[in-house]
């Protein structure tokens, strides 16, 4: 029928104009969008696309890039998060829009400073190479032609013509077919890398390179293009910060956990006091441990190490009353008075649950803030040891720990590259016999959980069948978000978290 | 022309050689050179002999870009090694004066900064930059020394020369064929090495980073290892006898000061002079004239016109002093050299203004 017609034509020619948007599964982010989005849609955007370039990092870090092991894994985290990564499948519009936006978010909140830079440059060029390592072919040089690359495959004439001097210059064409091989034509200065080392053909100004060389080129094209624009971005950021609804999240999404908060009481209870000495070489990491140790020793420990001890704690499962108990018995063995330790030490504690003062309920820090906020100085036993123990420390500590030389040379190259969680999930792979620890590690308490689950099978913990009635308000001690706009979000990240969680236990 | 060599390069050596004056007088020289005349020569020099008609079309570039001449740096070595930095000029006018008021022993070209180099410190900090500068390289003969055996540091002969034209000969190619740069202007060094200086426009914006990635394509280091067997043992013998050697921080710094062409080298008082390329391999260190050599020959000039005007009834227009001394060859190739420069600058100017579609 002549209308039904009609009707389908117009369907396909608004699906071919969305497609026309993003013709291609990467980009090179030239252009800025320019659609309107809810405030809703911005964060979680934002917060999707930090989740994505952190496991980029991760996996980075754990895998050899570019190795199918690699390879697979970044897929499934790009599919898991609706980002787009390859060409030919079905209705690819979404996920490329959601690339597209989400880059640019995230240039806001990370050009804030050198650091952030250099972090946020480095992960978008590792997304970018496994996309390109993946494109078919010959979707390469129309990919390549719309990102306004001056990089123009030569003609089969032009490299036969040159075919002797292009492969005896070119290491990178050795077992290579060469008639399959596509060679660009691209300007000298561009092939930086390739010529000063002689690794490429030169002839009046122009470096004759193989598209497995291109690859190189096109990253460092894209990391001084980004910088720049990083650049140019700091510099209107002024007037994106004087946004009041856009503050809070670019301040603190650099910063931001990301995951589960753990501060729902779902295990409370089901831990006894005197299980928490072996626990603590079981299936505390190593921050706790060394936390736990300090205070079994000295009877004592200062405000910080109070703070983050007392709160993993209650997210492990221990009730006020516990903890209370817990704390007391320890600090009466330092010859503190019983009545001292009440009037001082115990409304703290009581406060710490929520149970006085504006009732907070405040939440066991995560890796992160532990990591960069208030560092322990001489006397304190808080903090990260691999982010704040001084090397040879580290070392003996782990040492003490009974970690084996090679898995303590591992942690401490992670460590001087910065990779502290990393190192810490060596840590949790070398205690507990495994080759993958088969999770991220952002948060002290899902250390304890995941050490759990393994060592007893899943089996001792509860199936957890309600959502928690009310959410909990921000705790101002957190410092992450704000609150109207948190609540939104943490509503949000804790149900997928739950959903996933669920299926998690459930054996 | 030739001429013997006998006995070693060095300082004050006296040698005969045969010149033909303008009126078919053959007259004899010594030539021999006291670095204590230095301030008297220079005066003539400066008076009468440096280019700066040349040296400044040089420079200027065709004036395509504003300020490109006054935002340029110059160096000067003073009589006593009294060295002043970030000398500017505004013309040739000017630098003409500067030049003769203060008589420089040594004069270097910097690179074009973002404001005048003589300004800068009125600049606010950090806003004063090097942003272009030509490539350039520096061929050392020292940096043989491992395998000449007739001379060592500053001496060189006609036998060690040879390894110099080799390198130009290589350098050359490689930055012509390879690289397609076509402004290659090559200078005698005034002792022993020589310069080159890459004046393409694109090549005059190159980054450090680009510059030393040349350098690094360029070079061949090679430990000596004498032991090595096997059918490449000749030929690697030979890359590593003959092979230029290239001092990597002369070409990489934009900022860096190379000794100009046309300065007098104080130790030899010979001339910085252009090398002729087509004829490299005649070329002849031992035969570049001295700053002294070349006032002599004034001296004659003057002579000889005194007795013309005399003689002559009609005053010929005055022509230039250096085209009358053993300078003006030299003075010959460097404007070849400007000639190509300006054909290839209005090849750009057509070019653009096709683009644009100006008339």
């Amino acid at each position: 029928m002549e209308f039904s017609g009609r009707l389908r034509k117009k369907l396909r020619l608004a699906c071919d104009q969305k497609n026309a948007c993003y013709p291609h599964s990467l980009q090179f982010y030239l252009q800025p969008p320019s659609e309107n989005i809810s405030l809703i849609e911005f964060e979680n955007l934002a917060i999707d696309r930090v989740k994505l370039l952190k496991a980029v990092e991760n996996l980075g870090v754990s895998y050899v890039k570019g190795t199918e092991q690699y390879q697979n894994k970044l897929e499934a985290e790009i599919r898991k998060l609706k980002f787009s990564y390859r060409e030919n499948l079905e209705d690819e519009y979404e996920p490329r829009r959601r690339d597209h936006i989400s880059h640019f978010i995230l240039r806001l909140a990370y050009c804030q400073s050198e650091d952030l830079r250099r972090w946020f440059i480095q992960q978008e060029m590792d997304l970018l190479r496994f996309r390109f390592n993946i494109l078919p072919k010959d979707k390469i040089q129309n990919f390549l032609k719309d990102s306004h690359l001056h990089f123009e495959a030569i003609s089969d004439e032009e490299k036969t013509l040159r075919e002797q001097e292009i492969i005896a210059s070119s290491p990178s064409l050795n077992g290579v077919k060469w008639e399959s091989e596509s060679v660009y034509k691209i300007p000298f200065a561009d092939a930086l890398d390739l010529f000063r080392g002689r690794r490429v053909y030169l002839e009046d100004g122009f470096a004759y390179v193989p598209l497995k060389d291109i690859v190189a080129i096109i990253l460092n094209e894209f990391r001084a293009n980004l910088s720049k624009a990083l650049a140019l971005t700091a510099r209107s950021l002024p007037t994106v910060q004087s946004d009041e609804r856009l503050q809070p999240l670019l301040n603190h999404l650099s910063h931001s956990y990301t995951g589960q908060d753990y501060s729902t009481q779902r295990n409370a209870g089901k831990i006894s006091l005197d299980q928490i000495d072996s626990l603590s070489t079981k299936s505390f990491p190593p921050c706790m441990r060394q936390l736990h140790k300090a205070l079994r020793d000295n009877h004592h420990l200062r405000h910080g190490g109070r703070m983050q001890y007392g709160l993993f704690l209650k997210g492990i499962g221990l009730t006020l009353e516990q903890a209370l108990q817990f704390w007391k018995q320890e600090f009466i063995k330092g010859k503190m008075d019983p009545d001292k330790f009440d009037k001082g030490y115990s409304y703290n504690i009581r406060h710490s649950f929520g149970k006085e003062g504006k009732r907070t309920d405040y939440t066991p820090f995560s890796c992160m803030k532990i990591i960069l906020t208030n560092p322990p100085s001489q006397g304190d036993y808080h903090g990260c040891p691999f982010r704040h123990s001084d090397p040879e420390l580290l070392k003996q500590k782990l040492q003490a720990f009974k970690i084996s030389p090679t898995g303590i040379s591992q942690i401490l190259d992670l460590v001087k590259g910065t990779h502290y969680q990393v190192a810490c999930q060596k840590y949790f792979e070398m205690t507990h016999n495994v080759d993958d620890c088969g999770f991220s590690l952002n948060h002290p308490n899902q250390f304890f959980l995941e050490s759990q689950r393994l060592l007893t099978g899943g089996k001792d913990i509860k199936k957890e069948s309600s959502q928690p009635e009310t959410p909990q308000p921000k705790p101002s001690v957190q410092k992450t978000r704000d609150a109207a706009s948190a609540l939104a979000s943490l509503n949000s990240s804790l149900e997928t978290e739950l959903e996933g969680l669920e299926d998690y236990f459930s054996n | 022309m030739r001429l013997r060599n006998d006995g070693p390069w060095g300082l004050c050596s006296s040698r005969q050689f045969l010149w033909r004056s303008s009126l078919g007088q053959v007259l004899y020289f010594m030539e021999s050179f006291d670095p204590a005349e230095l301030p008297e020569l220079l005066k003539l020099y400066y008076r009468r002999l440096f280019p700066y008609a040349q040296y400044y079309r040089w420079l200027n570039y065709g004036g395509v870009i504003k300020n490109y001449f006054q935002h340029r740096e110059f160096s000067f070595t003073l009589k006593d090694d009294i060295y002043i930095r970030y000398q500017s000029f505004n013309n040739q006018s000017d630098l003409e004066k500067e030049m003769q008021k203060m008589n420089p022993y040594k004069i270097d070209i910097g690179a074009v900064y973002s404001h005048r180099p003589n300004q800068h410190n009125t600049v606010k900090l950090g806003a004063f930059q090097a942003q272009e500068k030509e490539l350039v390289f520096d061929i050392d003969m020292t940096d043989y020394d491992d395998v000449r055996r007739c001379c060592s540091s500053a001496d060189i002969c006609s036998k060690c020369w040879t390894l110099m034209t080799m390198a130009m000969h290589i350098i050359d190619r490689a930055l012509k064929e390879d690289f397609g740069f076509k402004h290659r202007l090559w200078v005698y060094s005034g002792r022993r090495g020589v310069h080159c200086w890459v004046c393409d426009e694109s090549v005059r914006k190159l980054s450090s980073a680009v510059r030393s990635g040349i350098v690094e394509y360029l070079s061949l280091v090679k430990n000596m290892k004498n032991d090595k067997c096997g059918p490449w043992l000749e030929w690697e013998i030979m890359l590593q006898y003959c092979f230029p050697r290239l001092d990597i921080n002369v070409s990489k710094g934009i900022n860096h000061l190379l000794k100009s062409p046309f300065s007098v080298h104080p130790k030899t008082g010979r001339i910085s002079v252009p090398i002729d390329l087509l004829k490299v391999d005649q070329f002849d260190p031992f035969t570049v004239p001295t700053i002294s050599s070349l006032c002599r020959e004034l001296d004659v000039i003057s002579i000889n016109e005194k007795e013309r005007e005399e003689n002559e009834a009609d005053a010929k227009p005055r022509t230039r002093d250096y085209k009358k001394t053993s300078l003006a060859p030299y003075v010959k190739v460097f404007e070849h050299f400007l000639e190509n420069l300006d054909k290839s600058r209005k090849g750009e100017l057509l070019k653009k203004s096709d683009l644009q579609k100006e008339f």
